[in-house]
């Protein structure tokens, strides 16, 4: 195989790409209008929005002559940006945290009052003080809860003392963990499905350009040149993975300015590039099947459809308000995986090592290079590369 | 006859039930400017596919340079350079980066291949346009730069399927120009055409085939004497008669 043939296709290919107003709208203009609309519609941007805090209260206090957690629950209250949402036990307020319903909970210990009793007892002898804490459990997937609530809480709990500012109080706030989140906004679950959405119309793409190079003659001018099929595949393959690429950049930094920020780390954003990456491959040999049953490059466009709309009515943020059958179905395109990969990723925080999120890799993996093979081999045999 | 460059022999090619080719034999001579004539249909383009490697004949055997054309395909395509019927390039390309990239097909270095890139854009009239994506040319500039494409590597054996089609005069006579250069330089052509004013004014020899076979072979003055007619098109019609053909 000959770099210099290669480069010189798949440069030859993104050329094609940029120069063709068709080609650069359905490759790059349409994901990204898409994703605007999709998330100025559904994402919240715009517009100046109250700020408030939606927290979830567990008492377990035993008062005595002193309420001290109706002390606090008054000062949050009287902050005016906190909804409160009391709740009986730990766990129902876990399970609601999880799902996003509310961005932090509060657990009030059984000795709450007692402290304050203590503190109001001997308030210049700490020695004789009941220390406690007080439990606090925020949004992993909340930027905004994360830094904002621990103060508010800091100063409500100063109140309770009879503290305007924060003093040497006997109750700390004991932040026990950053539980991660569910669901987030609209915009935070749709993203994920976008990213495969983008990656989809490559498929009408090949299509196109195969059989365009095939009706005016191109495809047979460079089978007369030394360049060999294999050398011209993997010029093929190389620039459609350059423009999966650009279009991965293109949508997240469209999904990034509409407020989507995933609270996760370098390596889950190159593990989001590379199973897009590899998701190309699957639509390259889509591309390549449809471009060997279509006679014309009019016939591909239409015919692209075949393997478009499966993958992406079943495979994408649509997949999820279909019926349970039809995401049974979705199990049988590469979509799926990919956008299932990134969910875990990006809305769950779920690490790259984690089982599930490999197996999703390993079958958007097989899959793909399995789908680009199978166009290859049908292509080479109807049509000579 | 002298050394000779392409060796046909009882090349034979069938499309289901139609004979494109029947029993072909001829040769042509290193350095030799040889029309290949026929009406439409007749196998010029099947003839000119095989020596290409693109089809496979059904019997007979083709060779280029001695490099028998089924066999060694990779050594035939670097001698070989096709301007094919229709008017092949990219579109969205400049016609100095159309040229740049067959170049790089023919992994010329980047020296050679901008210097031959200048000289054939500056030859054929296309110098001026070298940065314009080739979708914006004219007709002819668009015929031109394709036969530039075929020539990017300076191959032995050109091969130019109907170069002048749908040109206008200057352009047309600029073409003859090139093409009598190239086997001034002693490359090898093979022409086909429908101009038989053509054929006349650049060919040395012609064959003329019809149905798949060889019906006359010679030198254009040779044929006009021997079979006492005025000009080509006069013998042409004669030998292939006046009935319209289709494609195949």
């Amino acid at each position: 195989m000959k770099l210099q043939r290669i480069a010189a296709l798949a440069k030859k290919e993104l050329k094609r790409t940029i120069r063709e107003p068709a080609v650069l709208f359905i490759i790059f203009l349409f994901p990204i209008v898409f994703v605007f609309a999709f998330g100025t519609s559904f994402g919240g941007v715009g517009g100046a929005q109250t700020v408030s805090y939606h927290i979830g209260v567990v008492n377990m206090d035993q008062a005595s002559n002193v309420n001290a957690s109706q002390i606090l629950v008054s000062a949050l209250v009287n902050t005016k940006i906190i909804n409160l949402d009391v709740y009986a036990s730990n766990a129902t307020a876990q399970s609601d945290l999880s799902q996003g319903n509310v961005q932090a909970v509060i657990v009030i210990p059984s000795d709450f009052s007692g402290s304050l009793a203590s503190y109001q007892a001997f308030s210049n002898e700490p020695s004789k003080w009941t220390n406690t804490s007080v439990q606090l459990y925020l949004d992993k997937g909340s930027l905004v809860a994360t830094q904002a609530v621990p103060p508010i809480i800091q100063q409500a709990l100063a109140s309770v003392a009879g503290q305007t500012r924060q003093l040497q109080i006997p109750f700390q706030i004991q932040t026990a963990s950053l539980v991660e989140t569910k669901v987030t906004s609209t915009l935070d679950y749709i993203a994920p499905g976008m990213f495969t959405f983008a990656s989809i119309f490559l498929i009408m793409m090949v299509a196109q350009s195969f059989t365009t190079d095939r009706e005016n003659g191109m495809m047979k001018r460079i089978r007369i040149t030394p360049t060999t099929p294999s050398e011209f595949m993997a010029s093929q393959v190389i620039s459609y993975m350059c423009i999966a690429l650009i279009q991965a950049a293109l949508v997240f930094a469209m999904t990034y300015a509409l407020g989507f920020r995933p609270a996760v780390g370098a390596s889950s954003f190159s593990f989001a590039f590379v199973i897009v990456l590899t998701f190309s491959l699957s639509n390259v040999g889509f591309g390549l099947i449809t471009a060997t049953i279509s006679k014309s490059a009019s016939a591909a466009t239409g015919l692209s459809f075949l393997f478009v709309l499966p993958q992406l009515f079943l495979g994408t943020f649509v997949g999820a308000s279909l019926s349970s059958s039809a995401q049974v179905v979705g199990k049988f395109v590469p979509s799926y995986y990919v956008t299932n990969a990134l969910s875990s990723l990006f809305l769950r925080g779920t690490a790259i090592t984690t089982p599930a999120v490999l197996v999703d890799l390993a079958v958007v993996s097989i899959s793909c290079v399995a789908i680009l093979a199978a166009g290859i081999v049908l292509y080479a045999r109807y049509y000579k590369i | 006859m002298s050394e000779p460059a392409i060796e046909i022999q009882n090349l034979t090619k069938k499309f289901e039930d139609k004979t494109a080719l029947d029993n072909l034999n001829l040769e042509v001579s290193k350095g030799e400017l040889f029309g290949l004539l026929g009406p439409n249909g007749a196998g010029k383009t099947t003839t000119i596919n095989i020596l290409c490697g693109l089809v496979k004949p059904l019997c007979g055997t083709a060779k280029i340079y001695n490099h028998d054309v089924q066999k060694e395909t990779r050594q035939v395509k670097e001698l070989i350079g096709v301007c094919p019927q229709e008017t092949a390039i990219y579109p969205y390309l400049s016609g100095d980066e159309n040229l740049e990239l067959f170049g790089n097909l023919h992994c010329m270095n980047k020296k050679l291949l901008r210097e031959r890139s200048k000289l054939l854009l500056a030859t054929l009239g296309l110098k001026e346009d070298a940065k314009r994506v080739s979708a914006k040319y004219s007709g002819g500039m668009k015929r031109r730069l394709s036969l530039a494409l075929a020539l990017i590597h300076d191959p032995q054996v050109v091969f130019l399927d109907e170069p002048t089609v749908a040109m206008d005069p200057q352009s047309r006579h600029a073409v003859w120009d090139f093409i009598k250069n190239q086997k001034n330089q002693g490359k090898t052509v093979v022409l086909t055409t429908h101009y038989m004013d053509e054929a006349e004014e650049l060919c040395d020899r012609v064959g003329i085939i019809d149905h798949g076979k060889l019906i006359a072979e010679g030198s254009p003055k040779a044929l006009i004497a021997e079979r006492q007619v005025k000009n080509l098109e006069e013998l042409f019609i004669k030998l292939t008669g006046r009935n319209i053909r289709g494609e195949p």
